[in-house]
């Protein structure tokens, strides 16, 4: 695993992608702490004031400090992007191997819903899986889960039935393991890699597609500084300041960006010979 | 290409919607809303809502009011808005027609802008220019379309600098220079989004073709280097691309419904993301029914054309 940093550190994308992660993750951590201001207190004489000495990237219609809101939200945004991810990559992977090994027309009945599911535009089926939940930033997280599980679930099941071929494989079946005992500890640690390098730039999406549910009015919530919310909020007044909606918007793409180069870094490192 | 082929990707079709008829159909079950309550309003008695309930067959089992609603629909009868009386299927069938014009636009223009974009970045592969658009286009695709769309609408279309109207839609028969001024706008941020996808293929692509041996062969062969270019390379570069463009018609969808609800575009997203705000049932059934059914449809036909293009495609 260290050679493996090493390399990714030493590719740029990988080099830049970490170094605003890393960023990103600080503010999600510490964000409330190094904020300047506190993100719900209203500055009423300073309403709509554009970046400054006081305010460095500006305030909102109610005065409040943007930059202490991009921090502050940092902590949801990322949470809930990560956990969405996390879901997806789990369940998708446990479903993929799950497929891999059974086999036979399992296998063929899962991979034929899956495709039927993956001709689903994304964002519509996230829509219509928040419609069923209701609208909140935790639904939005289980509904982007639920829209990256099938793709997660083919690559794992293509990797998972190269693995299957495997002599390990074979002699743990020979063995007498258990199904559960196969599929977890012998053939998942072996996809791993792929999955990773897959869900990590998923993050991206996840950052994404969050941010456009809240935008929309399907995910997080007021009074929340998830970046998509503000983003929403600053809607109303986008030709009388600007800066609310560009400086969440910009944290948006910066971290989407981060994550993109974060994973296509990881897929050199973990593959020198592409 | 297999008749046996076609018929298995038309059953995966009629699968997807399938899928999404119940999932369309399970929210009906799930919200709060009662339709009854919602047609009479708060003040109905118990008697009139038993007598609504009824007549909307909202009093059978589940399986039997899917089976009922699934078959109005294949009928074409998607129903009527609960906000508005309408029959939904003429309203997001028309909606539909002008998100098709609004996405068939994008795509011109993507094919017109990013085609270019990416020769010129593979013949200058290393230098600013390349970098540059690699940049761009990294970025581009990072940026949610949201976002896309709030940044052109503050530049392009800010009423202070007075270029182009920002939102709304005019029929192009009704007024056709104010109809496709006001169409620049939503066609301009969907095509950026597509652009920065399909560079990076075009780019890629071209820098492979371009290191294969009949393209030097060509080269020794003395012939011109645009025929080179045009000729050779750029025709193998495209296959690939079109895979990509097919992909993206998925992004283009989702991109329509933002791009179509910041700029008022009354296209089948705004109208999907307006039925939902207003829990208006029929409405969500047939604008999520119809997309995913246009959607799968787009997908094949994509399919089919590479296969039309393409020679050595033989879907089995």
């Amino acid at each position: 695993m260290p050679d493996t940093l090493r390399h990714l550190l030493r590719t740029p994308q990988g080099l830049i992608g970490g170094g605003i992660i890393l960023m990103a993750l600080l503010a999600a951590i510490g964000g409330p702490a190094i904020a300047p201001f506190d993100p719900e207190a209203f500055h009423v004489r300073a309403r709509f004031s554009g970046p400054g000495a006081t305010y460095w990237l500006g305030t909102d219609q109610f005065g409040r400090d943007i930059l202490s809101r991009i921090l502050a939200g940092a902590r949801s945004t990322l949470f809930l992007a990560v956990a969405a991810t996390a879901l997806g990559t789990v369940a998708g992977a446990v479903l993929g191997t799950l497929s891999a090994f059974i086999g036979g027309w399992v296998d063929e009945a899962l991979m034929r819903i899956v495709d039927a599911v993956m001709a689903i535009p994304n964002l519509l089926f996230t829509l219509l899986i928040v419609t069923v939940l209701g609208a909140s930033g935790v639904n939005a997280l289980i509904a982007l889960g639920i829209a990256f599980t099938p793709g997660m679930a083919r690559i794992t099941r293509s990797v998972a039935l190269a693995v299957r071929q495997q002599d390990f494989v074979n002699a743990a079946v020979a063995r007498g393991e258990t199904g559960s005992f196969i599929v977890l500890r012998e053939m998942l640690p072996n996809v791993v890699g792929p999955i990773i390098v897959e869900a990590t730039i998923r993050v991206a999406f996840a950052v994404m597609g969050l941010a456009t549910l809240s935008f929309l009015g399907l995910g997080a919530q007021p009074p929340s500084s998830e970046w998509g919310l503000m983003v929403a909020e600053a809607r109303p007044y986008l030709f009388r300041n600007a800066w609310m909606m560009l400086f969440p918007g910009l944290a948006i793409a910066l971290v989407a960006v981060a994550f993109n180069l974060f994973g296509d870094g990881l897929r050199d490192a973990l593959n020198p010979r592409a | 290409m297999s008749a046996s082929y076609l018929l298995r990707r038309l059953l995966t079709i009629l699968l997807t919607v399938l899928i999404v008829s119940m999932l369309v159909f399970g929210i009906t079950q799930v919200l709060p809303a009662d339709a009854a309550v919602m047609l009479l309003g708060e003040n109905a008695t118990p008697e009139q809502l038993v007598a609504v309930r009824a007549r909307l067959g909202l009093d059978l089992p589940v399986w039997q009011q899917y089976l009922g609603w699934i078959g109005h629909v294949l009928r074409g009868d998607f129903g009527t808005s609960l906000e508005t009386g309408l029959p939904v299927g003429e309203v997001m069938f028309t909606a539909l027609g002008r998100s098709l014009l609004l996405a068939l636009l994008s795509l011109l223009l993507m094919l017109v802008v990013a085609i270019p974009l990416g020769v010129v970045a593979a013949l200058r592969r290393g230098r600013a220019s390349d970098l540059g658009i690699g940049l761009a286009s990294y970025v581009g695709v990072s940026m949610p379309e949201f976002v896309t769309a709030t940044l052109v609408l503050i530049t392009l279309g800010n009423p202070a600098f007075g270029l182009l109207p920002s939102t709304g839609y005019v029929p192009l028969t009704e007024d056709f220079r104010g109809g496709l001024a006001r169409l620049v706008l939503p066609v301009l941020t969907v095509s950026v989004i597509l652009v920065a996808h399909v560079v990076r293929m075009v780019r890629s692509e071209m820098v492979d073709v371009l290191g294969t041996d009949y393209v030097r062969a060509a080269r020794m062969k003395g012939l011109s280097r645009p025929r080179i270019l045009f000729r050779h390379a750029l025709r193998n570069a495209l296959l690939p691309t079109i895979t990509v463009v097919a992909l993206d018609i998925g992004y283009l969808l989702g991109g329509i419904i933002v791009v179509e609800e910041i700029f008022a575009f009354p296209g089948i997203g705004r109208a999907l993301i307006v039925a939902i705000q207003q829990r208006d049932l029929p409405s969500i059934q047939a604008g999520a029914l119809i997309m995913a059914a246009t959607y799968a449809l787009a997908n094949l036909l994509a399919d089919l054309a590479y296969a039309a293009l393409d020679k050595r495609i033989r879907y089995a």
